[in-house]
């Protein structure tokens, strides 16, 4: 088993919930006094020679490499999968809430969908999604906490106190609200998608922004200044390749977070509406038949579970591979 | 220290009015309580307009926050869509969600911080693996997915077992139920489920997180001398090292109130709990949606929680660790 140990870095503080937010999972004020941007502080600007180190120590990562090769034949077989599986997930064939066969490997449901094409169609979904999710709050994220830590002061006070209003309440709460006045129409994976990265890039904002405090006081950066280089110049070629650690590690995790979220919208029934189908909302409508046809639930709930699993993997693989205080196995 | 709790308080207050606001806001953009009536073509505009006056809506948007506001500071949280005051409603509520939420808290930060310790001192085991693999499974499973495993799988069998139902899976107690030990029974048989979901999803990542701290604290140097002076190896650990690995996983159970939050109104829908979730998703998925009296309350009642623990947190860690100061 390879060494997954997120809190050893010499004198920082344990990471492994602080670097993670599944579930939305997010720490909501900062631990007076906790160590901020300890990665940055560890971990150079990646050159060509670092990043191959980096590459290989996650190819080295069993676990990180299981992750990767699960999440990639879950996005590959959902894409390749429905174009010559003969039923699509709307097709209403002449099984009926039959149990796993030749014919419909995952059975079919009460209405006669073939559960295979809907299991498949629902994962794409529910990637789809999520790394939307993943890509849009990064770039927010990576910008206001950006911002936030390199000019601090007001700037920083107003933005942070910004990101601390969306974590009073429960990210859920918030997402059941706003998509409740759409949900009556047809929510499309794209819809979704948005509604989540609005809310998702506090996290990173927040991690980004103690990355940057303590960069901005660096020596390298007070060089830049007295060469003249530009804001924007210190930011994008000296600050955020510095924090490119953190960065690719949460925005992994976020992608975990996401799926998550989203399912769980879907399954309230707010999430994902028909006729898209998501992982969600097929674990919903195969729940009240669980106990007598349960592949409606296991096969759905299996590559939930195997989603995100597989991304927290990748994730916790990166962080390893990219903080090179990490000691040996 | 008192200083600096009146400072943390005065600014959480701050933070919970422009809080309150937005949500108020939120609520208020989020939809239209009057969409169905408009929908329906029998209904005459005039009745519309009775409508729109009885629910404050022809006001402007700031003078109803402020009635709203006022209202609430003297315990007035509003009528529902149904024509019952909120408050009344909301506190019985909250007292059911947290008789599944206060448990869950207690039992996964002491199986945490069990789990976190026994996978530190014994790292690499098979132990530490098997603990750890179980973790990830659980922090990577949705709260839903262990709710319908437990009610459909799991309590089926349990109950056959048994021989009659033990474990229900539905509500939070069954009405008509008298007598003290009869309802005492009953009552645990309908939160065992639901508190060992939330258990589940909750103290996985808590483990993880006393792992690293425990860890980080056994390769101290002050350990190492503890263990240097020659004294007893158990009074090192549970001293000398369990104490200060405490410190950080004490305050991440309060800052993740908000989260828990967030997966008991999940947990709370799935066992069909008339607690604070089931309320809020009613009066979002109800005729009138949204129920704003209801929903607005709800986000009003849950941010305030959210920010005393912050402040608890925060201040929990003050008094756990001399070393951080309050300047």
């Amino acid at each position: 088993m390879p060494d997954t140990e997120p809190g050893t870095e010499a004198g920082a503080q344990p990471e492994f919930l602080a670097a993670e937010s599944p579930r939305g999972t997010v720490i909501a004020a900062p631990i007076p006094g906790a160590n901020v941007g300890t990665e940055a502080d560890e971990m150079a600007a990646p050159s060509r020679g670092q990043l191959r180190m980096a590459g290989r120590r996650f190819v080295r990562h069993k676990l990180a490499m299981f992750g990767a090769i699960i999440f990639l034949v879950l996005l590959l077989g959902s894409i390749i999968v429905p174009i010559f599986w003969p039923y699509s997930y709307s097709t209403i064939t002449n099984s009926f809430a039959t149990g796993p066969s030749a014919a419909h490997p995952f059975g079919t449901d009460l209405i006669g969908h073939d559960m295979l094409a809907q299991v498949m169609a629902g994962t794409l979904t529910s990637l789809e999604v999520a790394l939307i999710v993943a890509a849009i709050s990064t770039v927010i994220g990576t910008a206001v906490g950006a911002l936030a830590g390199y000019y601090g002061g007001i700037i920083d006070q107003v933005l942070m106190r910004l990101t601390d209003l969306v974590l009073v309440v429960p990210l859920i709460a918030i997402l059941l609200v706003l998509s409740n006045k759409f949900s009556k129409q047809a929510n499309g994976p794209l819809f979704v998608a948005l509604l989540l990265a609005l809310l998702f890039w506090t996290y990173l904002a927040r991690l980004i922004r103690g990355t940057f405090l303590s960069l901005r006081e660096r020596e390298f950066i007070e060089a830049e200044h007295a060469i003249g280089a530009s804001t924007w110049r210190i930011i994008l070629r000296h600050m955020v390749p510095n924090a490119a650690g953190s960065i690719v590690v949460n925005a992994t995790l976020t992608v975990a977070g996401a799926i998550l979220t989203e399912a769980s919208l879907s399954f309230l029934g707010l999430g994902i509406q028909p006729p898209h189908v998501d992982l969600g909302s097929l674990i919903a409508s195969g729940e009240g038949d669980a106990t007598t046809l349960p592949w409606l639930f296991y096969f759905p709930a299996a590559f939930l579970v195997l989603a995100i699993l597989a991304v927290n993997f990748i994730g916790d693989g990166l962080r390893d591979a990219l903080d090179p205080t990490q000691r040996g196995r | 220290m008192a200083g600096y709790l009146i400072r943390r308080s005065l600014a959480g207050l701050a933070t919970l009015l422009v809080a309150s606001f937005l949500l108020f806001l939120l609520v208020a953009v989020s939809g239209n309580p009057l969409a169905t009536l408009m929908a329906n073509p029998h209904i005459s505009p005039a009745t519309i307009a009775i409508a729109r006056h009885q629910l404050g809506l022809d006001q402007p948007l700031l003078q109803r926050y402020w009635t709203w506001l006022t209202n609430i500071l003297t315990g007035n949280f509003g009528t529902s869509t149904t024509g019952q005051p909120v408050g009344p409603e909301l506190w019985s509520r909250l007292g059911i969600t947290l008789r599944m939420v206060i448990p869950s808290v207690i039992i996964a930060a002491f199986i945490a911080v069990i789990i976190g310790v026994v996978t530190a001192v014994r790292q690499y085991s098979i132990l530490d693996h098997t603990l750890t693999g179980f973790a990830y499974l659980f922090y990577s499973a949705p709260v839903f997915v262990i709710a319908i495993l437990l009610k459909d799988f799991l309590a089926t069998d349990v109950n056959k077992a048994i021989g009659h139902t033990t474990l229900y899976t539905i509500g939070e107690s069954t009405p008509g139920v008298t007598g003290a030990w009869p309802t005492f029974t009953n009552i645990v048989g309908h939160t065992v489920l639901p508190v060992i979901t939330l258990v589940l999803v909750t103290y996985a990542g808590w483990s993880r997180y006393q792992r690293a701290s425990m860890l980080d604290v056994l390769n101290a140097d002050y350990v190492r001398f503890a263990r240097a002076k020659g004294l007893n190896p158990r009074r090192v650990l549970y001293v000398h090292a369990l104490r200060n690995a405490l410190i950080p996983v004490v305050t991440v159970v309060a800052l993740d109130f908000a989260t828990i939050i967030g997966g008991a109104i999940i947990t709370e829908i799935a066992f069909g709990w008339n607690g604070m979730g089931q309320f809020l998703y009613q009066g979002l998925t109800g005729p009138i949606s949204p129920d704003t009296a209801v929903v607005q309350a709800w986000l009003l009642i849950t941010a305030t929680v959210v920010i005393v623990f912050n402040i608890f947190a925060d201040v929990l860690y003050a008094v756990l660790d001399p070393r951080i100061r309050l300047a």
